[in-house]
Formats: structure tokens, C-alpha cells, sequence
């Protein structure tokens, strides 16, 4: 109980509020962070999944490049770039951070978006066509709108990740919420490093049920009750 | 850029420390061996009882996705007052309750694509229920399960490195090697052999439960694509 009242404490001292370690500010940090990185590896993988969906060329190079680059551990990215001298210092860390993050962010939407595409019926994309749309026109109209699910699934995954990787980059650096978490660690300030995993878990937490909220407002009402358990299960298998 | 006295990579330096090298990625194999064999005890039975009696349902993907959801390094700390920091029982907490959501999900996929016909002939021929459930539900939901098995396993290698900033952490040991001995210069070696290694080990493990997969369930041929194997390639690495 000591403990808990500890970190009772922590969270209601004023201190901890304010300034440049304050947690609005650290809380700033770590979502300016995710959000540039989630935005990034959306256009990048979204529009590599959508050309291989699209397309169905190259899509094995892309969805197999996927797959490795999930392999690679952040931390390892992390302090490959945290010690390279001409990324290292620019923008107190947010290069390096935001680079490792995006290859780690990049896959889930990618994967998800081509199996989206390719999840469109062929009767659907040959109508389509049929009635004179052009390939930009079918992909706009017919196959984005019914992929959507699963590439808001495929954001959902990444944001969820990034906003929990992040803690990470305080480690190469980068001030954000991981910054209480790996300094608590360091200086044996168990509550700190307690009171930031929880501000963390939270955050993930929040982004998890908002964007969760998000993909089904995405669903086409058709597709989510009824005929759509199959495909909701579906939409998230493939996450 | 590579201005500094230390080469991009130093084969000496690798020669030196073979010793450690090799022990970190002993103890890389070990955590990720633990963390998957204790996700697989606890998973099967818990989607076993979801899918048998639907109202845990609800209960059992939630408590899972919530454990998923937050982040290992903030899991690691949360669990120290507990658990202890730095022991090897707070890291494997935290990498065994990463793997339950992916494990439970899809063993319960698995059960779920088991064709009725499939139960009712088993019933038809006097199986009880439980003898079904080992004899034909289980062993018909092994292609899903393999697909679990394989994104945990590779999830998992990904995730070990984090625990390196609790002092475990196996190949995660080289890349803080490599951060806090850049003072003198990037120090490029022990991270990119531990990225290698880490990349190699997860490519090896994931081939070698392709194999296994097919060894166990020849009926299966593994890789081809279904509807929820999706979820195989759901290789996330979150912090």
C-alpha cells in the first residue's frame, strides 16, 4: 500500500505537471511522435499495399518485404540510428526515433491493405469495369471503400504498436513518456518508472479503443452486423 | 560521416567477444522458448473454454487484448513491485502475456472452422465430448494454431531485446552495448550483430515451425492461404 500511495503521490504533485518534464508536455512528446510516424507509415504503406492490391503486381516482393522488416527488433533500429552522427543529434532524437518507428509501423498497415484490396470480390472490381470506370475510378470507388476495414484495422495494430514503442525512444534520447519510465529505471525511482508505465499503458489503451471506434464507423453498416460477423472476424484476423 | 577511428564493422571485435555473443543468443533462444511454451499451456485451455462455453467468451479476448495492449517495457515496470525488477519472472510475465492474445485467437479460429459435419460424424461414432474435442476439434484447428504459433514465435524474438533494459535480454544486451560504448565514436558492430542474429533466428524459427506444421498436419499444406491465416502474418513487434 506504501507503494500505491507513492505513486498516488506522484501523479497529484504539481511538479510533475508542469515545465519541459512536466506530463503534458512528455504526453505532447510522445503523441506528436506516434502521430507523425502512424501518418507517414499510412501513406507509405497504404499506398505500396494498394498498388500491389491494385495491381496484384509486385505483390508478393512487397507483402514478403513486409513480413521481414517485422523481424527487425525497434531497439535495434533505435540505437543503430541513435549513434549515427548525422541523424543522431537532429531534432533531440526525434529522427532516429521516428525512423525506427516507421519501419516497425509500415508492415501491419501494408499487409492489411493489400489484403483488403485482394478481399474485394472479382464480380465486384469486373462490374465495376464493366461499367466504364477507369482503373483509378475502380480502385476509388469500388475497392478503397470496401478495403477500409481492414486498412483501419491495419492502422489500429500500427498505432497501437507505435504508441508502445515509443516509451523506447526516451532510451536514444528523445524526451516523451517513456522519458519517466527508463530514468526511473536507471535512477531506481521505482515509483516514477511505475507511475510513467502506467500513463503509457493508459495511452495505449485510449488509442486502442478510440481507433477501434474509428474502424467500425469505417465498416460499411452491411458488413458489421449480421452477414458481417464473418467479415468482422475476418478484418481482424488479418490484422 | 564515419569520420571516427572505429571501422563500420570490426571482425576482431566480433572474434573477442564470440563467448558473450553466443551466450546472449542462448539466452535469447531460452526467454523466447519459455515465453511460447507457457503462452501454448495457458492459451489452448482458455480457448478451449471459450469456445465451449460462449459466455467466457467475451471475457477471455478482452482480458487478452488488454494485456496485449499494453506496452512490455511499461509491463516489465508495472510488474516490479511484484514480481521483482529485473528478474527473469517479470520479463517472462510480460513476453507470455503478449502471446495470449494471438494464441487464444487463433485457437479459437481454429475450433471454429471445424466443419460441423466433421463433429457430427464423431458424434455419430460415440465420441464423448472430450475425446471430439482431442481426437477432431483440436487436431482440425492445428493449421490455425501453427499460424499463432509462428507470429508469437517471431513477435516474441522481436520483443526479448526490449527486456535488455532490464538487465536480460539476450541479443538486446548488444544493442546497449553498442549505444553506451559510442562514446568514442559509432559504434556500429554489436548492433548490427545483433540484428543479424535476430533476423536469422526468427527467419530459422519461423522455417523450422513450417516444417514442423507439415510434419504434424500433413493435411495441411502450410503457406497456402485460408481465411484466417491472415493472422500468420501478423508479426507485430511492439515494445
Amino acid at each position: 500500500m506504501h507503494f500505491l500511495n507513492a505513486v498516488f503521490h506522484w501523479f497529484t504533485t504539481a511538479s510533475n505537471w508542469e515545465g519541459a518534464n512536466g506530463i503534458p508536455e512528455l504526453l505532447w512528446q510522445t503523441a506528436k511522435l506516434s502521430i507523425a510516424v502512424v501518418a507517414s507509415a499510412t501513406i507509405i504503406g497504404g499506398g505500396l499495399g494498394a498498388l500491389a492490391g491494385h495491381t496484384g503486381r509486385g505483390s508478393i516482393a512487397a507483402v514478403n518485404a513486409a513480413n521481414a522488416a517485422r523481424a527487425i527488433p525497434t531497439l535495434a533500429l533505435l540505437t543503430l540510428l541513435a549513434i549515427v552522427p548525422s541523424i543522431s543529434i537532429r531534432y533531440g532524437g526525434f529522427l532516429a526515433a521516428y525512423l525506427a518507428l516507421v519501419v516497425l509501423a509500415i508492415p501491419p498497415i501494408l499487409t492489411n491493405t493489400y489484403v483488403g484490396m485482394r478481399e474485394v470480390d472479382a464480380d465486384v472490381r469486373e462490374a465495376a469495369s464493366a461499367m466504364g470506370m477507369t482503373g483509378w475510378q475502380v480502385f476509388k470507388r469500388a475497392e478503397l471503400p470496401l478495403a477500409l476495414p481492414f486498412i483501419g484495422a491495419g492502422i489500429r495494430t500500427s498505432a497501437i504498436e507505435v504508441v508502445a514503442t515509443s516509451t523506447l525512444a526516451a532510451y536514444v534520447s528523445y524526451s516523451d513518456l517513456g522519458t519517466y519510465v527508463l530514468s526511473g529505471l536507471a535512477s531506481q525511482d521505482n515509483v516514477e518508472a511505475f507511475s510513467g508505465s502506467i500513463l503509457v499503458a493508459l495511452l495505449a489503451g485510449l488509442v486502442a479503443v478510440v481507433l477501434g471506434r474509428v474502424q467500425r464507423a469505417l465498416t460499411p453498416a452491411p458488413l458489421r452486423a449480421g452477414g458481417g460477423a464473418g467479415t468482422s472476424a475476418r478484418v481482424r484476423a488479418a490484422v | 560521416m564515419l569520420a571516427t577511428g572505429r571501422p563500420f564493422f570490426s571482425w576482431s571485435w566480433v572474434q573477442q567477444n564470440w563467448g558473450q555473443i553466443v551466450a546472449d543468443l542462448d539466452q535469447h533462444i531460452e526467454l523466447t522458448l519459455i515465453a511460447v511454451g507457457i503462452g501454448l499451456v495457458i492459451s489452448v485451455p482458455l480457448a478451449v473454454v471459450a469456445w465451449r462455453y460462449r459466455r467466457w467468451r467475451s471475457p477471455v479476448t478482452t482480458a487478452t487484448s488488454v494485456l496485449y495492449v499494453i506496452p512490455s517495457l511499461a509491463l516489465f515496470v508495472i510488474l516490479g513491485p511484484v514480481t521483482g525488477y529485473f528478474t527473469i519472472t517479470t520479463a517472462e510475465i510480460a513476453l507470455v502475456s503478449y502471446t495470449l492474445l494471438i494464441l487464444v485467437r487463433n485457437t479459437l479460429a481454429g475450433l471454429e472452422s471445424v466443419p460441423d459435419d466433421a463433429r457430427e460424424a464423431a458424434r455419430a461414432m460415440g465420441y464423448t465430448p472430450g475425446r471430439s474435442l482431442v481426437r477432431v476439434e483440436l487436431p482440425l484447428a492445428l493449421p490455425y494454431l501453427f499460424a499463432g504459433i509462428r507470429v508469437a514465435t517471431v513477435t516474441v524474438i522481436g520483443l526479448v531485446s526490449v527486456s535488455a533494459l532490464i538487465g536480460l535480454g539476450g541479443l538486446g544486451q548488444l544493442f546497449v552495448t553498442g549505444l553506451q560504448g559510442s562514446d568514442d565514436g559509432p559504434f556500429y558492430t554489436p548492433i548490427l550483430v545483433g540484428l543479424v542474429l535476430s533476423v536469422v533466428l526468427a527467419a530459422i524459427a519461423d522455417l523450422l515451425l513450417v516444417l514442423a506444421e507439415r510434419l504434424v498436419v500433413p493435411w495441411s499444406r502450410a503457406g497456402s492461404p485460408g481465411p484466417t491465416r491472415g493472422g500468420r502474418v501478423r508479426t507485430g513487434a511492439a515494445a
